[in-house]
């Protein structure tokens, strides 16, 4: 029996740990998405959010100011993204995959650059643990609450989901389509780099490429989550389970390949609509050009 | 105005891809063209997980190194930011004529074959794995001795009969480590059993330490005591791990002692520096020759690391019986299972 309750309080603490960053990611995918634009550049943000962050931490000494300088970078990302996808009407994909390598190369010379000349850095100064857990867990379930309420509650969120859904409209009811979509990318940068910047605070260093394909299993979660903060909250919890199971059980229960595959298999089954309607923002990727006339 | 943005931020973006193309050390010079044959020129090319992983490639790095300073040779490294660059960086360094190329790490056998035969003339070495040419050399490690004696530390040192193992990338290099160490478990301390997981299927597994910490904790929760890594910088997050639980971690390739003190039991140690600098050297005196060459317990080049951040937690005891192991190895009187020729021979 004790062992029991060791080993649910095990599985419990694990998948926690391990949606915290895929939960930051998602909800920073459904603000970008919620306003028509699809973010595939999440992985990129994160990792530019690890960087930033543990870097920032490791020179100030102060692991909030390493957030800060997290948030501060992924905004910097998410315009980007807003500036190709928005400005220059590129593929959204396509920006988003340009995200991901330059984030990549990027973090990787800075890296190179400050931590003379290697690909990782310990993190010296780290949080301390409220529970089993670090802050940075609470405060993404605490968002979950917010961003839920401001997208179904509040003005500016109902505004915000209007742009993506029908921008003719919204710009018609007068509100500023463009500055809207602005803003929720960016948010959306920010809020991926937090969870990026989970991963070097959790795991005590960052090491080159470490956000490790978390980004686009975040984006499984958004679409999981039917573009709804509450749910992709709990698909991130079904897919951190899932990964907390491979890694207690032994293998020979549940074969790892299979672990492993599991988000993908849960995202297609939810596209293809066995559980509940997938509807996506209906201009969702579409370009929008305010009409001049 | 859009024009100017569009082109500011492609500029940006050019520059954060090409800013991790060779030469990318900041220290080494540009490649001189004149006096060819002069100075040797050694170009090195890294695995994906780059310096910095207090392992495998640092290893390599240092022995890199040493040759710059012991043997005045010239030296470049490449370091690729994925596996598909490999094989450029390789053949860049053999068309500009460097004297040896060597490539680290077994993801680069198939670059390396392909390369090998479209320059016949050029010297290549590579790490972790057999490539049949002539012009290569193939510098293998024993790693299922040395990691057969971290095991046995391991067995002599768990209080709680359960030891763990991670490993990196699940290919059979990595089981290698793996069928080593529990042979060695098993060796002074049958009773225990041993956790084995890996952290993927992807080289993402190799520079993961977030889930390696995780992993790390799911085994420390089941009561495992001591783990044993062998998956690059993932491994950095499962010696954190052991840290923060008071347990005990296992080092691998490098000598990880020192990065936790008092929670790193040992490393096993598999002298990557010492194999480049060897063959840098046979380049330099001329006798450079293709084939297999062996790194293992005899010609130290796999080991348990012993320095004064461990020394506290190894007794006499337990030194004289790794000995005594290391003795039989040797002598043959123990057979270590080599998971690689085993597999072949099936």
């Amino acid at each position: 029996m004790n062992n029991f309750i060791t080993l649910i309080s095990s599985l419990f603490i694990i998948t926690l740990q391990t949606s915290t960053p895929l939960l930051f990611a998602a909800l920073g995918g459904i603000l970008s998405e919620r306003s028509g634009v699809i973010n595939i550049g999440l992985e990129g943000m994160m990792l530019t959010g690890a960087f930033a962050g543990g870097a920032i931490g490791v020179l100030t000494g102060n692991p909030w100011i390493g957030i800060l300088g997290a948030i501060f970078a992924g905004s910097i990302m998410g315009l980007i993204h807003a500036v190709f996808c928005l400005k220059l009407r590129a593929n959204h994909v396509i920006s988003g995959l340009a995200i991901n390598i330059f984030a990549s190369g990027l973090t990787i010379f800075l890296t190179q650059a400050f931590f003379n000349g290697e690909r990782s850095f310990e993190i010296t100064k780290r949080f301390t643990s409220i529970g089993p857990f670090i802050p940075l867990v609470y405060i993404g379930i605490l968002l979950v609450f917010i961003l839920q309420g401001f997208l179904y509650r509040i003005p500016t969120g109902l505004r915000l989901r209007a742009t993506g859904e029908l921008p003719i409209a919204a710009d018609t009811a007068g509100v500023n389509v463009m500055k809207y979509k602005f803003m929720a990318v960016i948010a959306s940068g920010a809020l991926a780099a937090i969870g990026g910047a989970y991963l070097p605070y959790f795991a005590g260093s960052f090491t080159k490429d470490m956000s490790a394909g978390r980004g686009y299993i975040a984006l499984a979660a958004v679409i999981f989550g039917n573009w709804n903060p509450g749910r992709a909250f709990i698909a991130c919890l079904i897919f951190g389970l899932a990964e907390a199971m491979q890694m207690t059980f032994s293998n020979s229960i549940i074969p790892s390949q299979f672990m492993k595959m599991l988000p993908y298999i849960i995202t297609i089954i939810a596209l293809v609509g066995f559980i509940g309607k997938s509807t996506p923002p209906y201009s969702l990727g579409k370009p929008y050009e305010k009409r001049e006339s | 105005m859009k024009k100017l943005i569009a082109f500011l931020i492609a500029g940006v973006l050019i520059f954060g891809m090409i800013s991790c193309s060779p030469p990318s050390d900041p220290n080494s010079k540009p490649t001189p063209t004149t006096e060819p044959g002069e100075k040797i020129r050694v170009g090195l090319v890294l695995s994906v997980g780059g310096r910095g992983d207090k392992s495998f490639n640092d290893s390599a790095y240092r022995g890199l190194v040493w040759a710059r300073d012991r043997l005045g040779v010239e030296i470049t490294e490449g370091q690729p930011k994925q596996m598909a660059e490999d094989e450029n960086y390789i053949r860049t360094f053999a068309e500009e004529g460097y004297d040896i190329v060597i490539a680290v790490g077994f993801l680069m056998k198939p670059a390396i074959e392909k390369v090998a035969k479209e320059f016949p003339n050029q010297k290549f070495a590579i790490i972790d794995e057999v490539v049949d040419a002539p012009n290569v050399a193939s510098l293998v490690f024993e790693e299922h001795q040395g990691s057969f004696l971290v095991g046995a530390l391991a067995g002599l040192k768990t209080k709680s009969n359960k030891v763990g193992f991670i490993g990196g990338m699940d290919v059979p290099l990595i089981h290698k480590f793996e069928v080593g160490y529990q042979e060695g478990v098993k060796y002074t301390n049958p009773e225990a059993k041993v956790y084995i997981k890996y952290t993927g299927s992807s080289s993402d597994a190799f520079h993961d330490p977030t889930k390696g910490k995780q992993l790390a904790n799911a085994m420390f929760n089941q009561g495992v005591d001591i783990i044993y890594h062998a998956a690059g910088s993932t491994g950095n997050g499962v010696i954190d791990a052991a840290a923060e639980k008071k347990k005990f971690a296992i080092g691998v390739d490098s000598n990880q002692n020192y990065m936790r003190p008092g929670f790193v039991l040992t490393s096993m140690v598999k002298k990557v520096d010492v194999a480049v600098f060897e063959i840098i050297k046979e380049v330099k005196e001329g006798r450079f020759k293709g084939g297999v060459h062996k790194f293992g317990l005899e010609n130290d080049g796999v080991g348990y690391a012993l320095d004064e951040y461990n020394k506290d937690l190894i007794d006499q005891k337990m030194k004289d019986k790794l000995e005594e192991i290391k003795s039989k190895i040797i002598s043959g009187e123990i057979k270590v299972t080599n998971y690689i020729e085993e597999q072949k021979n099936k």
